[in-house]
């Protein structure tokens, strides 16, 4: 704040009262952080945020699937243009997971964060789901387009690699019982799979691929005419937001399943004493 | 609405998309219902948390 040399007494009352409540601000900042780490104080957020969540996913896929459907046809691809409004949000989230699950992964190794373990387990079957979609749709679009359901280019083969990943995470998380050994195991590998996701994103850029380039997250901006690009940005909102709602969701299942086990165990112990 | 000679493509990546996404939703209810019906269970069994709050409640 640039306060270090300057003595209280030489502040006004005004200042004072600036510094103690930007001091107060961040204060519950910081608690409501360590707040969410409380599974507790968690599900009764999540309890909150749910209705108005699923709500407005629920509006918001409405008026995309209406852009959508209204949408006019391509001019070279005709109305098979419609199938991108649903392969590309689910491509677009099929990555954001998986750095999402990084993002966990970092949590439970380094700062051993009470949540991250849960968002990371919880997100691994929502992720797998949205790719799977992905590749389906992706090939539904191919056949009519380039003559062929499934090509092994860079950027289709690193898709389905990550696929095959989030399946492999799920098993391992179901293999291992505790949940504190698998978290630190799936956490390792989720890492080293996020080597795949810059690999996904610029393959069609190093690798002559039948896949086109980017043609929305590109540095000279989109070349996508406003008519597909909006209810294009629509669908990418709404699944972000059923993502969102989804692990929420999952996550509130996870905990009570850990609730659940944790009371099993004292149940146990009770029945040996 | 119109859709061409590739209609059945189109109709088809948005029923499976709808089928998946039903399917997400559903697997999370059910799983939800399952462990609200296990700590129920735990609950009538006597079991208590250590703040001494019931099993099963979520707030």
């Amino acid at each position: 704040m640039g306060l270090i040399n300057v003595e209280v007494d030489q502040l006004s009352p005004r200042s004072l009262w600036q510094i103690a409540s930007s001091g107060w601000r961040d204060y519950q900042d910081a608690m409501t952080l360590i707040d969410l780490a409380n599974p507790t104080k968690f599900l009764s957020l999540t309890a909150r945020v749910m209705p108005w969540l699923v709500a407005t996913t629920a509006i918001l896929l409405a008026i995309g699937l209406y852009q959508s459907a209204v949408a006019p046809d391509d001019y070279q691809q005709g109305a098979t243009v419609k199938i991108m409004f649903i392969h590309v949000p689910n491509a677009w989230l099929s990555m954001f997971v998986w750095g999402v699950m990084s993002l966990a992964a970092l949590g439970t190794l380094v700062w051993r964060h009470p949540l991250a373990d849960v968002t990371a387990k919880a997100a691994a079957p929502i992720g797998a789901a949205f790719t799977f979609l992905a590749l389906v749709t992706g090939s539904l679009w191919g056949r009519p387009m380039w003559g062929t359901y499934w090509e092994w280019d860079a950027r289709l083969t690193s898709v389905l690699i990550l696929f095959l990943m989030y399946l492999g995470l799920i098993a391992l998380w179901r293999a291992v019982e505790d949940p504190s050994r698998a978290a630190r195991a799936a956490a390792v590998l989720t890492l080293v799979g996020a080597i795949n996701l810059p690999i996904i994103k610029f393959s069609v850029d190093w690798w002559n691929t039948l896949h086109q380039p980017a043609s929305v997250m590109r540095l000279g901006g989109p070349t996508l005419d406003r008519a597909f690009l909006i209810p294009l940005l629509v669908m990418a909102v709404a699944f972000s937001l059923l993502f969102v709602t989804l692990l929420l969701a999952a996550m509130r299942n996870e905990i009570l399943r850990r609730r659940v086990r944790s009371l099993q165990m004292v149940q146990a112990s009770r029945r040996v004493a | 609405m119109l859709l061409g000679p590739y209609a059945s493509f189109i109709v088809t990546s948005y029923a499976v998309a709808t089928v998946v996404v039903v399917i997400l939703i559903l697997w999370i209810a059910i799983d939800y219902r399952n462990q609200r019906q296990r700590l129920r269970a735990l609950d009538e069994s006597g079991v208590t948390r250590r703040s001494g709050r019931n099993a099963a409640d979520t707030r």
